[in-house]
Parts: C-alpha cells; structure tokens; sequence
C-alpha cells in the first residue's frame, strides 16, 4: 500500500526527504496522506498550507496544492485561501514553534472565527531546524540549546488552547499509534469548523539528544509510555492522573462556519 | 499458508536512512541494519504484519506481492 499512497500523493522526484534518520515527521506525513485518501477527496481540491519549519517542509513533497508561507502565518493564508474558495479543502501543517510561539495569535483568532481549516501541529518539544532552541511545549526542566540547565518556563497545553479559543474539534495523538493519526485527520476535515489536532512526534536529533531519551525508535516506545487515551484517564483516581498526556478526542462542538455565516451576510443584501 | 507464499519486503535503499525504526519495531526478527541501511535477513520469518511499513519516516520499505 505504501508506494500507491507515495506514488499518487508525493512528488516522487523530491524524496528522499530533507528530515533526518528517525525523525517522526514522515510517518505523519503519510498517516495524513492515508487520511485524505480514505476520505476520497480529489486532489485538486485539498489545498495544503505550511508555515517555516522542520515539519513546514512537508509541503514540498505533496502533490496537492501547495503554499510554503511566512513564519507563523500558516493560518492568516489558510484564512484567506479559505476565504476565496470556500469549496478547498484547507489543511495546515505546522510545528510547535511556529503555530504557539510566533503565530500563536493566528492560532486563537482562526479559532475564534471557527473557519473550515483542519491545523496540524507535529509537535516535537524543540526548534529543530535553527539548532535545537527550546520551544512553548517544551517540558518544564528539560534541555535545549538556549536552556543547557533546563527550561524554567511552563510548557503550553497546546489543545487547552485551541478548545479554550473557540476550535470545534480538538484531539491529541502521537506517532506510536499511527492509525489514531489517520482517524483524527479523518475526523478533522470531515468537521465543519475550525479543526486542531496535535501530534506528538519525536527529534532525536536535537531533543532525544539533549535530554538522553536514547535512539529514535526508543523515543518512540516513550510516546506511549507517557501518553493514556482519554477514556481511560477520566476512569483515572486523581492522584494517578498527574505527568500524563491526555490522548484521544479531547473536544468537539458545533457552531456556525466562519465563511458560512459571512455567505449569509452577502445573500442578506 | 498459501497466502504468505507470494510475500515480498520491498525496500528502497536510496530511500533508507538507516534510523532503525523497523528493526526495533518488527517482532519477528526478519531486518537487521548493515553498512546504514537496513536489510531483509530472515524473509522466512515475515508475518506480513506490516509494522516495518508503518512507522519508516523515510517510506523505504513496504510489503509488496498481492
């Protein structure tokens, strides 16, 4: 299956691609691809926009339509992109840094306005492509470049966020259950409203190796180590809850789309 | 048995990075990594589960046949 999904949905010449051995990126990538396949959405309709960043150069290997945008801005093009041709189907790929650090304000506002965009956020705890700087979701303690005695700053619960902002559907998972990713990718472009779905993924390369969490299939298997689904964190007592990550679908709601309710106005007239 | 006769572990070398993803992840042993790639040394033992396919980032190996 996997050189049908590669071949239909990949620019091919482009690969291999830029990411490094064991980066989490790629298998994303292609539970993504899988996702859109399922749905059976054609391929000149899905319009997929990234911002600056290790995960943000997916874009360069999908043969969908495709923007390679601004630091952080992902989301301020989706928006436009959304705008001009509501029919698209707008999937935007960004990492940590760039959706909760510089464009976190297009984060909370895209979600305010509840528009038709499914965001993606591979989140990897680190800047990996400058050089492993500490990000808002690295954990408290941890070590990045600029942070050699550990990160004294509380990390962001990113989903926290987007559900708190107004998203009407918000879910987490992480790259060691790989089918879950499909389904909630699946599940976001199926929603009507603004989707935002993060992903755990791993970076040995700066991350791993800054906090000695061993080899990229290692870090993996930690994944799951630290993850609990969400059905079974509810059943949880309170004093086993502390130190995990929630996973699963963490929120769903309906409310009016965004450009829906603007179609609305314009016909008013 | 007969489906597993016509089993084939394709990988792509010029895709490999040799992350060993698939080596931690297959149950039964059947890849080992050598010179940075990775190799099919034990096809025998291949249940077809498909965890090699999965979880490669680099999309450089897949179960091929029917």
């Amino acid at each position: 299956m996997t050189n049908y999904l590669i071949e239909k949905y990949y620019r091919t010449e482009r690969l291999p691609h830029i990411w490094c051995p064991g980066c989490g990126n790629g298998i994303v990538l292609k539970a993504i691809v899988k996702a859109i396949d399922n749905l059976n959405l054609n391929q000149n309709e899905v319009c997929v926009v990234s911002g600056i960043g290790c995960s943000s150069r997916a874009t360069g290997y999908l043969d969908f339509n495709t923007v390679h945008t601004t630091h952080g801005r992902a989301l301020a093009f989706a928006t436009g992109i959304k705008f001009a041709n509501p029919k698209l189907h707008v999937v935007v790929i960004t990492g940590d840094g760039d959706c909760a650090a510089i464009g976190g304000n297009h984060l909370i506002h895209a979600a305010r306005r509840n528009i038709d965009i499914t965001t993606i956020v591979f989140n990897n705890n680190i800047y990996g492509m400058t050089g492993g700087q500490y990000s808002p979701t690295t954990p408290t303690g941890d070590k990045g470049t600029t942070a050699p005695y550990g990160n004294i700053d509380p990390n962001f619960d990113l989903c926290e966020l987007a559900k708190s902002a107004g998203a009407t559907y918000v879910s987490r998972s992480t790259v060691y259950g790989v089918n879950m990713i499909t389904k909630q990718v699946e599940e976001g472009i199926k929603n009507k409203g603004f989707s935002f779905i993060e992903i755990l993924t791993t970076c040995p390369t700066y991350y791993g190796r800054k906090n000695k969490k061993g080899n990229a299939a290692e870090m993996i298997k930690q994944l799951n180590e630290i993850t609990i689904n969400v059905n079974a964190y509810n059943n949880l007592p309170q004093e086993k809850r502390e130190n995990k990550i929630v996973i699963g679908e963490l929120y769903k709601d309906i409310r009016e789309e965004y450009t829906e309710k603007y179609d609305r106005l314009i016909k008013s007239f | 048995m007969k489906a597993l006769d016509d089993k084939k572990l394709i990988v792509e070398e010029n895709l490999c990075k040799g992350c060993g993803i698939c080596v931690a992840f297959c149950p039964k042993n059947v890849l080992k990594i050598k010179n940075g790639k990775v190799l099919v040394h034990d096809i025998d033992s291949c249940i077809q589960c498909g965890l090699c396919e999965l979880r490669c980032p680099d999309y450089a190996i897949y179960l091929g046949g029917k």
